[in-house]
């Protein structure tokens, strides 16, 4: 008995060899695969990718419809694509947080002292968050259909938005892998993300159209990132010409990866 | 290829790491043969887990240079990383994933096929006897099944080097000889060991050749044998049936020997330490010529307590406190 297992135990250290490491792709998906199990295991992650867009949508229907527009119906049209860009654009911020906990927990460090393509550990990362923010935007655009929200542009107007808003999600993501590398604790890096947020998402036109506020407010919000993703996902979604906005979203989110994206990997290699 | 010609896991020469003003790593050579155990032997914040990573390519040296297992730690990173495994001091695998899917995902990353992880995956777990535990989440673990868990995903493949940060500290000591007999057994199969320790029981137990690390600086070096002899031949401890007989002989010793004996008045003993044997014997003798009445007497290995005080001038602390931030 006590043989048997002691050869078990030698058999299973013996000298196993190293295969070929694993393509860019395949160890991204390998990331993948990890982030979609853990989802699995701790499904209340979802929690801020399901409730937050209900809670939002519900929130400032009902709330501020009738005294923006008029009538909630009207407001529901605009609001939920600026709603809509606001949840994704929020929960983007996780990605830095699911980071920098790794690093935190130390499991990091066995990403790094492995022999793969490095980005990987982001990029499959990156791809399941895509997935949530595909869910968020199902839940809310469902749940604005069943109280009256009607797309002019119909579906493909629908999907081409959502997949505009994806692009610029997943752009916008490199920022919170770059801070979740460098900032320090779970804390400060919430409220930093939120510091950033807070002010982009709400001074833009996701609640109001621009043309109501003080001229020093507009300037800003005229050139908040936000805004132009806004007014894209608004003109696709209701079929209105946005072409500029959709050009301006797509140089915008190019921009954010061609910056950060770099930034990420330096302070990734560089990490003290 | 090139990496047969060296004898050396681990060249280094006058690592230095510095974290704002904090030297932690303060010009730090090594020379680690290969196949045996290295103990890095050090307390808390003296620079084991900095020079570790270090080593293991996570971070970059501010001066001097190191090879593992032949490769340049800088230039070929890479080289160096299909060479090593490095087992953290805190988690090294996904605590909210099971262990047979932590197994199966390393074993992925390092370029298995699915169905190779998955083999090697309950290879694994049957030997470090995990299985039953193979479907549970790793954060639900006792300490010792975490500690199997975190080396079993860094021997997936068969390290020539492996990194072993703190491997025992807040164990049990059935979990620690269980981890004990790993670290042994991998050794006996050609792995080159690294391990860094705050027990002096642990590398006076397990390596071949201990390295005393302290504010950053390597302050001694060589078996534990050789550490220990260094520090002299160990202590002479005479116990006596009364405390009359004791003290005769606390004036003989002073007269004998260089350092003053201690007393310990509960066990009626004197214990003083010995440069040479001959001299604790000659030190018996006089005991016997002045009709001093000795119950019993006994020699002892000087313990590495001793020769980390006698190196440092403090002891080691025993429990391990906060290493964060990679500044230990």
């Amino acid at each position: 008995m006590a043989n048997h297992e002691e050869r078990t135990f030698e058999e299973a250290i013996t000298n196993i060899t190293r295969p070929k490491k694993p393509s860019a792709i395949s160890a991204s998906a390998t990331f993948a695969w990890r982030a979609l199990l853990r989802i699995r295991y701790v499904p209340e992650q979802l929690f801020d990718v399901t409730v937050f867009p209900i809670i939002f949508l519900l929130m400032f229907t009902y709330l501020f419809g009738g005294a923006i527009s008029g009538s909630t119906g009207e407001y529901l049209d605009f609001v939920l694509p600026g709603i809509l860009v606001m949840t994704v654009a929020m929960i983007t911020m996780y990605t830095g947080l699911d980071l920098n906990k790794d690093i935190e927990k130390g499991v990091f460090d066995r990403f790094r002292s492995l022999p793969i393509w490095r980005p990987a550990v982001l990029v499959g990362a990156l791809f399941v968050d895509a997935v949530r923010y595909l869910i968020a935007s199902t839940i809310m655009i469902t749940l604005g259909y069943i109280l009256g929200f009607r797309p002019e542009a119909g579906f493909i107007g629908v999907v081409l938005g959502v997949l505009l808003l994806l692009f610029f999600a997943f752009s916008l993501s490199w920022i919170w892998t770059m801070l979740g590398i460098i900032v320090r604790t779970e804390k400060a890096l919430m409220a930093m993300s939120m510091m950033i947020l807070f002010p982009l998402t709400f001074l833009s036109s996701v609640f109001v159209d621009p043309t109501t506020m003080p001229g020093w407010l507009q300037k800003f919000v005229d050139i908040n990132p936000i805004t132009f993703v806004v007014d894209a996902v608004r003109g696709l979604v209701h079929g209105t010409d946005a072409t500029n906005d959709i050009l301006m979203v797509l140089y915008i989110s190019i921009g954010l990866i061609l910056i950060f994206g770099p930034l990420t990997m330096y302070f990734f290699r560089n990490k003290n | 290829m090139n990496q047969n010609k060296h004898t050396y896991a681990v060249e280094a020469t006058n690592l230095v790491k510095i974290f704002g003003n904090d030297r932690a790593v303060d010009g730090v050579s090594l020379k680690v043969p290969k196949g045996i155990v290295y103990g890095f032997l050090g307390p808390n914040g003296a620079g084991k887990t900095t020079t570790i990573r270090m080593l293991a390519t996570l971070l970059k040296p501010n001066e001097g240079e190191a090879s593992v297992m032949g490769y340049d730690l800088v230039k070929d990173a890479d080289s160096v990383r299909q060479s090593i495994s490095l087992t953290g001091q805190f988690a090294s695998v996904d605590e909210e994933l099971s262990g047979r899917e932590n197994l199966i995902f390393i074993g992925r990353l390092v370029g298995f096929t699915r169905k190779e992880a998955k083999k090697r995956a309950d290879e694994l777990l049957k030997a470090f006897k995990l299985e039953e535990a193979s479907k549970r989440q790793v954060k639900k673990y006792s300490g010792g099944m975490r500690r199997r868990i975190d080396i079993a995903a860094s021997i997936v493949t068969s390290p020539d080097l492996l990194f072993l940060d703190e491997p025992t500290t807040g164990l049990d000591p059935r979990s620690r000889n269980q981890v004990w007999d790993i670290i042994r057994a991998l050794v006996k199969n050609g792995t080159t060991v690294f391990l860094t320790t705050q027990y002096l029981e642990e590398a006076d137990q397990l390596a071949d050749l201990i390295g005393v690390i302290d504010q950053g600086k390597l302050i001694a070096e060589g078996t534990s044998k050789e550490l220990k002899a260094s520090i002299g031949a160990g202590s002479l401890t005479v116990h006596f049936d009364d405390m009359d007989e004791l003290e005769k002989a606390r004036v003989i010793f002073a007269g004998q020997l260089e350092q003053s004996p201690e007393a310990d008045v509960r066990e009626i003993s004197l214990t003083v330490p010995i440069k040479e044997h001959a001299k604790a014997a000659k030190a018996i003798g006089e005991l016997a010529n002045a009709n001093v009445q000795i119950k019993d007497f006994s020699m002892s290995q000087p313990s590495l307590d001793e020769v980390f005080l006698t190196l440092t001038g403090k002891l080691p602390e025993s429990e391990g406190g906060d290493e964060s931030n990679g500044k230990s």
